[in-house]
């Protein structure tokens, strides 16, 4: 009896060891599956077609281009490729303006056929309109059902995930603003962190340390979405003030609060380091007439420069994954950043602010978990270098 | 003549009275070593010497230590430089993790000397003065860790002697060597006692007969006897000498 | 050996540069200190005016420009406990295993490694999963529950490490005298190991519970309701949470003026929740190492 229950909870904790690395397989599993949709998608909404006039030279469109005609951006067809010939852009509702409602017929019967008579008519026609609607396609050129290209999600610059008649995923406006955050996040955390933790390992006493290390502790504490009301309220109208900006909320400010969060994390992982750095290395030093601070930076920081490394990209790890306080102070604006000081978006605040809009099971759904598939290898190649800078140093 | 005096040092960690009453005259240019049991003092009073003990929090020294006539703690005393004069080698080997080069060249460098010339030669006198420079010529760039145990020691040597201190404090230099690293290490304090005033704190009574002029023997914080090495060895005055001496007790 | 001439001014220059060194980090660790004291201030002063009894036991009213926060810290209380669920019995079992009975090196490490990277995933992966796996495969649906399995799961590693740790600081001469006695192993870890490493375990899982309080990202598509007018029934409601109804008033408020004070409350009623956290880690470690003192 008394064995099998032995055997028993060694089951069980065996088990339990290893749920962390099934919860990882699990995630990596869920998140691909779903985000690896978003390549099945067509560039076009399901359901739809892209219909012209068969003296059109063009035969292909990109998601790109399709998004600029229908901006109007792209006015004539020499900018896709196609001859001089202004552009014409066709919706379903245009339908009833080139048409008399009684021609449609009351059910709207004759909707297909008319559709087909305006593309017939019109050599710049391009026509956005349901499959079903358009079962006729003799003499109509259909631009070809292609799905989206890895390409253009990975390295297109325009993240327009709810835009018809087709939607743009370039993932670059986000990864960019992510790593611009993080980047200013890190380079204001850096100096901040490193001379705290010279200060509380080596110079302070240990009075002043023990004031310290819970302030520290509880800077880690604080939640995220209280970094990011202080940093609405009291950051943000500080940096439009002092730079005299259009509006407040910028890249800028998320460093700035990142930097905050990140510190407690570089602090601590730094801070152990240099305790560590053995006092027979210190003694060496002071011995041979070097002074407490020629100590410090010859030797000390040296010598934990492993620790301190691994500090620095913990708190860059802690950066690029931050959600909400960065959600609530950058502005939130997808496109290329161009300044610091301008609004910008990160891929978490991205997957916060869409996902409650994205259908489940859509391509704007499917592109918010590509992008959570993107974080995920983010911060696992972070965890994984802190990893292999910490077992280097043994 | 001496170089250094100490008078009536008592010293304590905290309640703890770590040494009793303490007065010693150590002559320019000998080697004296310090001998006796685990906990009696020993290396809490050769570290005094370069005020090494100053890092150790709740420590209080009452009387004096005189070195060259000037009490190393008077007010107007600067702990750097007096650690230059007075140079030491701690009781495992602890190389910077460094080059062996860089190694040997810090203490000039923190001590302001920039000429790379200058520590050039420096660093390859005091390497050949720790017998070493024969085994490292060749890899002088290399970490000081790839070197053995009684290597590395003789490069903590040589960088102590890189400085040209006054005087060199042992802090039982070889008691984590090997026994042929350990007869190195005492040949260069014979060599090395050339120039500089040596002060050595061992376990190994042997080593302190073979090595030293004098042998001071501490028991319970008190310095129980002090005098010429031979003396000590053959005829001592107290009977607590003799007794740890012949392995009685310690 | 050739005479040396060390260079004059360089003891003074040595002083100078520590003392400039010194001041320096000394004023940048005054600057951080500031920073949170600046915060607190802010949040407290602010926040300490709305404070009051009918603040945390009533329920948001007229559209939430008054009345209190009761469900969003209700909802917080239910989230802890249901993480706590989650989380304690799995971490406490898997740091267990981690030191007592994985003995293959390498297979520690790669277990401990992936620990250390499921710490290392940022919160808002944790709710796109939440949400794939919870909310749509097993069909929980937006609920406590689903909120709670996400939290638990984003505690797991702080748990298991902090277990690990606390239980690697027992000497082995404690298993070997008990298996000497001719206990079994798990008479062993139940009866001698585990009640020592207690105190620090009961540490670790205070400190995160302080972390689960204060988490958004993870509830945001799993569990957390805009507003509710009523408290969640079971465990397959919405819920209201504190953060998450602290980012609503801050971000997305119809009525500034109202709605600030009241983002000031729920600011603080946090960061006293985060506050209290904290000591209470503290005074238990403080008393359990008096304890071992004494005895």
């Amino acid at each position: 009896m008394k064995k099998i229950l032995e055997k028993f909870v060694k089951y069980l904790l065996t088990a339990s060891g290893f749920i962390t690395s099934f919860i990882i397989l699990l995630i990596i599993f869920f998140l691909f599956s779903e985000g690896a949709g978003l390549f099945k998608n067509h560039i076009i909404d399901d359901g739809y077609v892209l219909a012209l006039n068969k003296n059109n030279p063009v035969n292909t469109l990109s998601a790109k281009q399709v998004k600029g005609i229908f901006d109007e951006d792209i006015t004539n067809w020499k900018e896709a490729g196609g001859k001089n010939e202004p552009i014409q852009v066709f919706r379903l509702n245009d339908l009833l303006s080139m048409y008399p409602e009684e021609e449609l017929g009351s059910e709207y019967e004759h909707a297909g056929s008319k559709i087909k008579e305006a593309i017939l008519q019109n050599e710049g026609i391009i026509a956005f309109v349901p499959k079903s609607l358009l079962t006729d396609t003799e003499n109509i050129k259909t631009i070809p059902d292609q799905t989206i290209p890895v390409k253009d999600v990975l390295a297109g610059t325009e993240w327009f995930p709810t835009a018809t008649p087709s939607p743009l995923f370039g993932i670059l406006p986000l990864l960019s603003g992510t790593l611009w955050v993080s980047f200013f996040a890190i380079l204001i955390a850096l100096p901040f962190g490193l001379c705290v933790s010279i200060y509380m390992s080596e110079i302070a006493s240990d009075k002043i340390r023990n004031i310290l290390k819970p302030i520290i502790e509880l800077l880690n504490g604080i939640p995220s979405v209280v970094y990011g009301f202080f940093g609405l309220i009291v950051i943000v109208p500080f940096l439009q003030e002092l730079f005299n900006l259009p509006v407040g909320e910028s890249g800028l400010a998320g460093s700035i609060v990142l930097a905050i969060m990140a510190l407690p994390t570089i602090v601590t992982v730094a801070e152990d380091a240099m305790r560590n750095c053995p006092r027979s290395l210190r003694e060496a030093s002071l011995a041979l007439g070097a002074n407490k601070w020629q100590t410090i930076y010859k030797v000390v920081i040296p010598s934990s420069m492993s620790g301190i490394t691994s500090g620095v990209v913990l708190g860059i790890g802690r950066a690029v994954g931050e959600t909400m306080a960065v959600l609530m102070v950058t502005g939130n604006a997808a496109v290329m950043p161009t300044s610091i000081l301008e609004p910008l978006r990160t891929i978490p605040a991205t997957i916060a602010a869409e996902l409650g809009e994205a259908p489940t099971g859509e391509a704007h759904y499917q592109s918010l978990f590509l992008l959570g598939v993107i974080l995920f290898f983010i911060t696992l190649f972070i965890n994984l270098s802190v990893e292999y800078i910490s077992s280097r140093k043994k | 003549m001496e170089i250094i005096k100490a008078q009536n040092v008592n010293f304590y960690y905290g309640s703890f009275h770590a040494l009793k009453n303490i007065s010693m005259d150590i002559e320019e240019k000998s080697v004296v070593a310090f001998i006796g049991p685990s906990g009696c003092g020993k290396s809490t009073f050769l570290r005094l010497f370069n005020r090494m003990n100053d890092l150790i929090p709740k420590t209080r020294l009452e009387g004096q230590i005189l070195i060259n006539g000037q009490n190393i703690y008077g007010k107007n005393v600067q702990v750097d430089q007096l650690r230059k004069e007075v140079g030491m080698v701690f009781q495992r080997p602890n190389p910077f993790p460094k080059s062996i080069y860089e190694n040997v060249a810090y203490g000039l460098k923190v001590n302001g000397i920039k000429d790379p010339n200058v520590i050039e030669e420096r660093v390859v006198e005091s390497l050949k003065g720790a017998a070493l420079w024969e085994e490292v010529k060749d890899k002088l760039k290399k970490s000081a860790y790839a070197l053995s145990g009684g290597q590395q020691q003789r490069l903590c040597i040589a960088r102590a002697m890189a400085v040209s201190p006054q005087i060199l404090l042992m802090d039982e230099p070889a008691s984590a060597l090997d026994p042929i690293s350990t007869s190195k290490i005492e040949e260069l304090i014979r060599e090395l006692k050339k120039q500089v005033t040596i002060v050595i704190v061992t376990h190994n009574m042997q080593q302190a007969s073979r090595v030293s002029d004098r042998t001071a023997f501490f028991y319970m914080g008190e310095m129980v006897e002090y005098g010429r090495t031979k003396d000590i060895f053959t005829n001592p005055e107290k009977e607590a000498t003799q007794n740890y001496i012949t392995g009685r007790f310690g | 050996m050739s005479t040396l001439t060390f260079p004059e001014n360089n003891s003074r220059r040595k002083k100078l540069s520590q003392k400039i060194a010194f001041a320096f980090c000394f004023a940048l660790s005054l600057c951080i200190v500031l920073v949170l004291a600046c915060i607190l201030l802010f949040i407290i002063v602010k926040g300490i005016r709305v404070i009051n009894w009918d603040f945390i036991s009533q329920p948001p009213a007229d559209g939430m420009t008054g009345g209190g926060i009761l469900p969003a810290i209700i909802g917080t209380l239910y989230l802890m406990l249901g993480s706590a669920i989650v989380s304690f019995p799995i971490g406490i079992m898997s740091g267990i295993y981690m030191n007592e009975y994985a003995t293959n090196g390498k297979l520690v490490r790669f277990i401990r490694m992936m620990t250390n990277n499921l710490a290392g995933i940022p919160s808002i992966v944790f709710g796109l999963f939440g949400m794939a796996i919870f909310v749509n495969y097993l069909d929980f649906g937006d609920s406590i529950i689903a909120g709670s399995l996400t939290l638990g799961l984003l505690s797991l590693p702080v748990i298991i490490r902090t277990t690990e740790e606390a239980l690697k600081d027992i000497p082995d001469s404690m298993r070997e005298g008990s298996r000497a006695l001719g206990a079994t192993q798990l008479q062993t870890i139940w009866n001698v190991i585990l009640p020592m490493a207690v105190p620090r375990i009961i540490t670790g899982l205070i400190l995160s519970m302080g972390r689960v309080s204060g988490e958004t990202a993870p509830i945001l598509f799993t569990c957390a309701a805009y507003f509710l007018p009523q408290l969640p029934g079971s465990i397959f409601d919405q819920c209201m949470a504190l953060p998450y109804h602290l980012y609503v008033l801050a971000t997305s408020g119809t009525d500034l003026e109202k709605q600030q004070p009241i983002a000031y409350g729920t600011a603080l009623v946090l960061i006293i929740i985060v506050l209290f956290i904290n000591l209470a880690a503290n005074a238990i470690r403080k008393y359990f190492a008096n304890k071992v003192k004494t005895n």
